[in-house]
Parts: C-alpha cells; sequence; structure tokens
C-alpha cells in the first residue's frame, strides 16, 4: 500500500499538474488563514504560501526544477498582468496628470533612497560585491532587477529571491509605516508601496483601492525606468 | 474575453519585441503596459471585456508572485550565510523608501495629515 502510494506520488510529481494544483490550494489555504486571522501583516498570503510550499517541497525531496516546470503556468501571467496595470492607470490618469511634477520628485527621491540605503547597509556589514549588487535593484519588479544585477556582475537568480522579499516585505509592514506616519492619501500610498515593493507592493495597493493600485503601478514601471539608469551610476562609487 | 485576452497578449508581445529589438533596459510587459495605455487612450476609453479580463487579472496579482519566490529555497546555503547583512538591509531599506517616498507624495501632493485628499493639486 505504502509502496503504491510511492509510485503514484512519483508518477504525479512529474507531470505539471501537481505543482500547478498545489500552488492554486496552498494559496487559497494562505488567503483562508489571512482573512480568518484578522489579517494580520506576518501572514501576508503571498509569504505563507511560499514557506508552505518549500516546506512541502524540501519534505518531499522534490526539486524547484520540477516544481517550476508546473507552476510556469502562473509565473507567466505575471507578463500579462503587467500589461494589464494599464488599464487602472488609464482610468486614474486625470490624478496622474494633476501631480507630474510632485510623482517625479517622489520617484528620484524614493529610487536613491531604495538603492542607496541597500548599498550602504550591505557595505557596512560586510556584504561581498556579488550579494551587494544583486541586492542593490531589489525594489525594481524581477525582470529588469535581474538584468541590471546581471548587466553589473550579480546573480540574477539571487537578485529574484531579494525582489521577492523586499516585496513580501512591502506589501505586508509598508501600508503600516504609511499609517504609522499617518499619510492617507491613496495616491501618495500607492506610490511609495510601488516604487519600494514593485508588483507585490501595487497588490496590496489595488487591494485598498483603484487610485492607490494606478499609482503604485505606475511607480513600479517608473523606478524600474529610473533604477536601470541609476544604479550603475551609483555602483561606480562602490566600485 | 477570448478577444480581450488576445490584445494583452499582443501588446505584451509587441513589448517584447521592442524591449529585445532597442536594448532599452525596460522588459517587454512593462513597454506592453504603454502600449495599451495608448490604445486605450486612442480609443477614449476601456472596452468591457479589457476591463474584465485586466481586473480579474489584477485581483490575483499576489498569487502570481509565488512560483519565482518559491526560489528561494535554491539559495539556502548562500543566505544562511549573509542572512543578517541580506535582512538587515532588505527591512531597513524597503521601510525608509516608503517613509520616505510616501511623505515627499504626500507634501508635494496635497494631502491632509488626518489622511484627507484634497481634490487640486
Amino acid at each position: 500500500m505504502g509502496e503504491r502510494i510511492t509510485d503514484i506520488w512519483v508518477y504525479l510529481a512529474a507531470s505539471p499538474l501537481l505543482a500547478l494544483t498545489l500552488t492554486l490550494v496552498i494559496y487559497q489555504a494562505a488567503q483562508w488563514l489571512y482573512q480568518r486571522a484578522g489579517r494580520p501583516a506576518l501572514l501576508n498570503p503571498v509569504l505563507v504560501a511560499v514557506a508552505g510550499l518549500v516546506a512541502l517541497l524540501v519534505a518531499t525531496g522534490t526539486s524547484y526544477q520540477t516544481y517550476f516546470e508546473g507552476a510556469q503556468f502562473i509565473h507567466f501571467l505575471l507578463g500579462p498582468a503587467t500589461v494589464a496595470l494599464a488599464i487602472p492607470l488609464y482610468r486614474q490618469f486625470d490624478k496622474v496628470r494633476r501631480s507630474a511634477l510632485a510623482l517625479l520628485a517622489s520617484l528620484l527621491v524614493g529610487s536613491l533612497t531604495a538603492m542607496g540605503t541597500a548599498l550602504a547597509i550591505g557595505f557596512v556589514m560586510g556584504l561581498d560585491h556579488v550579494s551587494l549588487v544583486s541586492l542593490a535593484p531589489k525594489s525594481v519588479t524581477a525582470p529588469v532587477a535581474m538584468g541590471i544585477a546581471e548587466k553589473l556582475g550579480g546573480l540574477p537568480s539571487l537578485t529574484a529571491v531579494f525582489v521577492i522579499v523586499t516585496g513580501i516585505l512591502g506589501g505586508a509592514l509598508g501600508p503600516l509605516v504609511l499609517d504609522r506616519l499617518k499619510i492617507g492619501d491613496p495616491t501618495a500610498r500607492g506610490f511609495a508601496l510601488g516604487t519600494a515593493s514593485h508588483g507585490i507592493g501595487t497588490a496590496r495597493a489595488l487591494q485598498e483601492s483603484e487610485v492607490a493600485g494606478a499609482f503604485s503601478g505606475l511607480a513600479m514601471g517608473l523606478n524600474a525606468l529610473a533604477t536601470a539608469i541609476l544604479l550603475p551610476l551609483l555602483w561606480s562609487l562602490f566600485s | 474575453m477570448l478577444k480581450a485576452l488576445t490584445a494583452i497578449l499582443l501588446c505584451q508581445l509587441a513589448g517584447e519585441t521592442i524591449s529585445a529589438a532597442s536594448g532599452l533596459p525596460l522588459p517587454g510587459p512593462v513597454i506592453g503596459m504603454v502600449i495599451l495605455f495608448a490604445v486605450l487612450a486612442i480609443r477614449k476609453g476601456v472596452p468591457k471585456d479589457i476591463g474584465t479580463v485586466g481586473d480579474t487579472l489584477l485581483s490575483n496579482l499576489s498569487l502570481l508572485f509565488v512560483p519565482a519566490g518559491v526560489g528561494i529555497m535554491q539559495h539556502a546555503a548562500r543566505l544562511e550565510a549573509e542572512a543578517l547583512p541580506v535582512v538587515t538591509a532588505i527591512v531597513v531599506s524597503t521601510l525608509v523608501t516608503i517613509a520616505v517616498t510616501g511623505f515627499v507624495m504626500a507634501k508635494l501632493g496635497g494631502s491632509r495629515p488626518d489622511g484627507g485628499t484634497t481634490e487640486e493639486a
């Protein structure tokens, strides 16, 4: 009997169906838990789902490559979802146009703070050059961050991890920081979340309001551009 | 629904093509977002089915990051060795960035400290 179950597991684990279904089931369970517990920041559904899946993969000795063969169907949708951010942006464009100057100033300050503080803290605490440059673009959406890191001599897949951790952290704790500072303006909340924590921050901002979501999506796109231009300049000071 | 999905994928495909051909540091989907925005601006409105597909994708945006997040298991050894500096840098940098960006935007964008927003600005 036990042997039969192992056989079935081996059979299923080799097909994309299992990883895909498990990702959906575990994510929805994480969402249920988050709602049930009163939406505490540390039970962020992405964080809980990732932790649950990693635990399961490690316990069953499944490799990330095997898992990703199924999960890539979900991962693929990131592209179309990024394109779709044009929709809230278009609906809110009157507001964007009216605060163009404020947006530009916030973008520059935010982008430089994100790169500068990460590099400074990492440098002081003794990170090596590879980790440092992999860490610097952490606030930027994953595909751009990986490209920037690779160009400057970092490890793209390590950057992807830093990007996701930054996103989860910003999405979970960012709204609390903004509450503490009594920043209630949805344009400021959205722009801050998108600048510091890209798409995961944007997902969180969309839950607050469409205005916050639109400004967050805009910040994500603009900070990708700003970091791609500014980081090579900033990095030349460190290397 | 099928038309809307096709339209979104076409924007992404055009974006990927421009990204690869131009050598711009922007990824295809971000350029695709600009293209879709231009299309909506030219049409002066969001067609109903594009709105439906887009809203469905965006309302589940968090889920889409889970597969990439699980990739953390590939870097366990390096992360264990550098956990303290990495975690400190990410936590402090991210929260300071959110605070500073939100503060500048709220000051310049005209929000009041009570959490209300002004209509002009």
